[in-house]
């Protein structure tokens, strides 16, 4: 068992100096690392029933051939063996059970969401990435720094990603180092990675979003510490600062961004971008949920839905070409609710009580 | 960027909603090209139909049957059909990759390239392989349980024209508009109402709700049908295997397809009435619609496979001249399969953050259900262990799949690992393993299905060395095409891609295109095959039995007579058709009338105005939409009128045809 997996480790390899890239079978952090043992384990377990079925699919039919010479041992009433029966029912589930222990493990050994202070490999450094169309933003909480299309790291260190997205769902991915997890509008998830060495890997979207996705690559550069701090001071040279409103001209839709990296970065932007309410006059998603925990606007409330409204002014074509969609036209059913809230509830409700960002 | 004419300041038409000449295609050389084909194609179609003056016919034998045989073999002609439209988008997006590397930009932007691939998945899916398996449970289902016809006979004919309408509205797509550019099952936010405007989604949506009718109402018909219909004596334990499978999979469609219809609907109300069930502002959740889309998604899968392992186990059991091995455990690993595919959808989204607990439960269900498979694979194998292996082309096919199938299914559990999902989902290792098994198993079923029931549909057998070819073609074809795409996965390489940067990536797309090419040879030998076959068919005429068949549908004549059996049969067991053989049956002299349903029009009627009723949503034509729905209200209640519904064969016709058929 132990000599395979070293086999199958060399022949990969052999593949990864072939001149491709194979991120996952040559991985370059420990996330990836235990990422690629479970799949060659798991090949491995799933190996001991697939070869013997292979084996008996093709040679069956060619030893059972109608037409051999000595067709003695045909045996019609063989339909039925309680011993083949328990073969091949227990061995598959022998394997499943292995396998499903070892899943059990994996899973929450390289639950995306555990940090990775088990490795005592020194501080983390946090970085909060969202997915705008269709580009990367990648914003450095500690450091007061953020760049488009481009992760610096420090090799060696852990990454806290905290990502979200601006309008669709995309994925971080970053093979090389380890899974992916989605990006979402309105919501943060998590994922923690490593890169073991500096060098230089590719990162994508891994879900497709539209127009621009194919061009939605960035390039992860692993660094020395001296190396990233000079990064660090670099981008904090740059002119250009990310504030709300900045972020909201950035967050416009476009395809192909060069790399770009701001100097400053406002407080709690990132904050604002899961609570969808970067833009003055927004109500943040986490507001909303309260409001609606304590009863809601009522029917009050109806005139207030502009301060909720987000898609809507980031509607593009099929182009990817921002649209101006006009408002929707107030509806005349709510009018009359507005001017007689007793029509239907009998009771009129007090003003909505709402908190503009 | 370019232009799109769909904007903000568009106008509605009171006449023509949203649809403008804008609309249609004509500065798209491929679609032209495309459109003068097929209405070149159609052209000489209906010349010569007229010619030939078989208008009438068609609509008296075939348009309107209620026979479950002609409607099992429309499906498969629908299946066909799509078949070739959906392949021809498979070689477009193989050549765009083939050519978009380092920097290169191909032959398709990606507002044409995104419509392609999506509307790959849902004609694949949806009307190639649902139509194909549709159809061969139409077609062998009753006979197998020695009934006259299904269960409600009406039923099935709107089922099916129901069916062709969804298609035909993803076709008009083509010509008028847009499709969705959302990938198959059309995520949202991205095929919400401000991510996706225009008409495509909309296509998307009310195609697949008018083809759901279908499915849903086929799905009730061949439950009642296996549940009342069987022929006396009929013991569910005494049916065939391949009818056990339709058993489950109908009940996965009946408890399935209602999710689909309801999130669709869903996401319906979202783009036309301004809802919120799914965006992200309001409370709305995309997440909401992953999970039930998933929900029937993954029941979706085994609706398709499951028929097929039933396929391979009459043929299996035919060409080893031996009863299916270990026929119990079959069937208990079916209903297993059937059960257990409801609890795995999360599967297919590990990678949204759920907790680890969470992710290792569905890991684990997912692998359990490789256990009943994997028995099921022993079964077919222990069934030719000490058997009699005839290698016709159906036994090839099943081979075939045996090999393909098997890896696929391993590709399958290491995506099931969450941490391994984690580097692999949405990569090419993904395309490879789904299209390993779908290919590897429905397609590979489909056709042996047809080499094999191919001589009791129409009494003579299909030419052996086009089989043959088609079936080498289609299987080493399979294995360059998705190959690659293992190997891409592993590189990391991101499905649905238009273009990518690193040139390193080519070669394995060449590879890829070239595997396209040798399916394409494959598809055009089946089509050179059934030409032939037909020219040739007095020569490759043979009796009922050709391959010495187990089951009953092979007791009926070939072509089988309107009422399939001139007399009732009483089963004693299993494979009744090989005891009867064995006792020397022979049909007693006298026979009875036969009660049949009569053919009806309402079936093609309803689903013509749930096409104009879908259309008219498309473009906001509201007077159409709402003619149209009053329409099939008013024939929908009108049919119910109809008292006319049935007739009797007379006795004397059923000898006359039984006669008939003993000389044939």
């Amino acid at each position: 068992m132990l000599r395979s997996p070293k086999l199958l480790l060399a022949t990969a390899g052999a593949f990864a100096l072939s001149g491709c890239q194979f991120d996952v079978l040559s991985p370059q952090g420990w996330v990836a690392g235990q990422e690629r043992n479970l799949l060659v384990i798991a090949t491995l377990l799933m190996l001991i029933v697939i070869v013997p079925v292979l084996f008996m699919a093709v040679y069956f039919p060619l030893r059972y051939r109608a037409d051999r010479p000595d067709s003695t041992d045909y045996d019609p009433t063989f339909t039925h063996s309680n011993k083949l029966e328990v073969v091949v029912w227990g061995v598959p589930i022998l394997i499943i059970l292995a396998l499903g222990a070892v899943t059990w493990i994996y899973t929450h050994r390289l639950d995306p969401y555990r940090d990775l202070s088990a490795l005592n490999a020194g501080t983390p450094i946090e970085v909060e990435a969202v997915s705008l169309d269709w580009k990367w933003l990648f914003i450095y909480p500690e450091l007061g720094v953020a760049s488009v299309n481009e992760l610096a790291i420090p090799a060696g260190r852990p990454v806290n990603f905290r990502i979200s997205s601006s309008t669709v769902m995309n994925t971080l991915s970053i093979p090389a180092l380890g899974g992916m997890v989605y990006a979402m509008a309105g919501m943060e998830t998590q994922l923690h990675l490593i890169a073991d060495n500096p060098g230089t890997f590719a990162g994508r979207s891994a879900h497709y979003s539209g127009p621009g996705f194919s061009q939605m690559t960035f390039d992860t550069r692993a660094m020395s510490d001296d190396d990233f701090n000079a990064w660090v001071a670099a981008a904090k040279a740059s002119p250009e600062a990310l504030t709300r409103d900045t972020y909201l001209a950035l967050e416009r839709p476009t395809i192909a961004e060069p790399v770009r990296h701001y100097g400053s970065v406002e407080d709690g932007l990132f904050a604002r971008i899961v609570g969808l309410c970067v833009e003055a006059g927004k109500v943040c998603v986490g507001d909303m949920m309260m409001q609606d925990k304590m009863g809601g606007g009522g029917l009050n409330g109806i005139a207030n839905a502009p301060a909720y409204d987000y898609d809507r002014a980031r509607a593009i074509d099929g182009f990817g070409n921002p649209l101006d969609l006009p408002a929707p036209e107030p509806m005349a059913f709510h009018e009359a609710f507005l001017t007689n809230p007793d029509l239907i509830c009998g009771t009129g409700r007090t003003e909505a009580a709402i908190h503009v960002n | 960027m370019s232009t799109e004419v769909a904007n903000a300041g568009e106008v509605i038409s009171p006449i023509f909603g949203r649809l403008t000449l804008d609309w249609i295609p004509y500065h798209e050389p491929i679609l032209i090209g495309t459109f003068a084909g097929v209405a070149l194609g159609g052209l000489a179609v209906l010349a010569l139909m007229t010619y030939f003056r078989l208008w009438m016919p068609l609509w008296r034998d075939w348009v309107t049957s209620v026979d479950h045989k002609k409607i099992g073999i429309m499906y498969m002609v629908l299946g066909f059909i799509m078949m070739v439209r959906g392949f021809a988008d498979a070689l477009m997006m193989r050549a765009q990759q083939a050519m978009a590397a380092g920097g290169a930009t191909g032959y398709l932007p990606p507002h044409h390239f995104d419509q392609v691939f999506t509307a790959h998945g849902v004609i694949m899916i949806f009307f190639v392989a649902m139509a194909f398996v549709t159809g061969i449970m139409n077609y062998v289902m009753p006979a197998q349980i020695g009934a006259r016809d299904v269960a409600f006979p009406f039923l099935n004919n709107f089922s099916f024209w129901m069916t062709v309408a969804g298609a035909l509205l993803v076709n008009i797509s083509l010509f008028v508009g847009e499709f969705g550019r959302v990938g198959w099952l059309a995520f949202p936010p991205l095929s919400g109402a401000a991510y996706s405007t225009g008409p495509g989604m909309d296509y998307y949506l009310w195609s697949l709700q008018i083809a759901g009718v279908g499915t849903t109402l086929s799905g009730i018909n061949l439950i009642a049908t296996i549940l009342k219909m069987r022929a006396p004596g009929m013991k569910l334990m005494d049916m065939s295997v391949f009818t056990w499978t339709t058993l489950c999979t109908n009940v996965l469609i009946v408890a399935a397809f209602p999710v689909l219809t309801a999130s669709l609907a869903l996401l319906t109300l979202d783009r036309y009435l301004g809802t919120h069930f799914f965006t992200n502002d309001f409370g709305g959740n995309a997440m909401m619609y992953i999970n039930l889309i998933w929900i029937w998604g993954h029941p979706e899968v085994y609706i398709l496979i499951i028929p097929c392992f039933g396929i391979f186990s009459e043929i299996v059991a035919t060409f080893s001249g031996k009863p299916l091995f270990g026929y119990k455990a079959m069937v208990y690993a079916t209903a297993c399969i059937m059960v257990l595919s409801f609890v795995v959808w999360l599967h297919h989204f590990f990678t949204m953050g759920s907790g680890a607990n969470v992710n290792t439960f569905f890991g684990i269900t997912t692998m359990i259900i490789s256990v009943p498979t994997g028995v099921k694979i022993f079964n077919w194998l222990f069934t030719m262990y000490k058997g009699q292996v005839r290698l016709e082309v159906p036994m090839l096919w099943t081979i075939g799949f045996l090999v393909t199938f098997t890896i696929g299914g391993m590709t399958g559990v290491l995506l099931a690992v969450p941490p391994v999902d984690f580097q692999l989902h949405n990569t090419l290792f993904l395309i490879a393993h789904f299209h390993n098994v779908i290919i590897g198993g429905v397609v590979f079923a489909v056709y042996a299905a047809v080499s094999y029931w191919w001589p009791k549909a129409f009494g003579f057998k299909l030419d052996d060395r086009l089989g043959k070819a088609t079936f080498w073609f289609w299987f080493i074809g399979f294995w360059f095409a998705f190959m690659p795409l293992y190997a891409l996965g592993l590189m990391g390489v991101t499905r649905r891609m238009n273009s990518y940067a690193d040139a390193a990536w080519q070669p394995y797309f060449i590879v890829a295109a070239f595997g396209a090419l040798l399916i394409l040879c494959g598809i055009l030998c089946t089509f050179a095959n059934f030409g032939y076959s037909i020219l040739n068919r007095k020569k490759l005429a043979c009796g009922p039995d050709p391959w010495n068949g187990r089951t009953l549908e092979w007791a009926m004549q070939s072509p089988p007579a309107p009422y399939n059996f001139p007399q009732e049969i009483h089963v004693r067991g299993r494979d009744e058709f090989w005891r009867m053989k064995q006792e020397g049956f022979t049909w007693a002299e006298s026979y009875a009338p036969i009660h049949m349903p009569k053919n009806t029009a309402t079936g093609v009627l309803l689903a013509a105005f749930a096409l104009a009723f879908g259309f008219a949503m498309v473009w906001y034509i509201w007077w159409l939409a709402g003619l149209a729905f009053l329409a099939m209200i008013a024939i929908g209640i009108g049919h119910t009128f109809n008292y006319n519904r049935d007739y009797f064969i007379p006795a004397t016709t059923v000898a006359a045809t039984e006669a008939k058929g003993a000389t044939a």
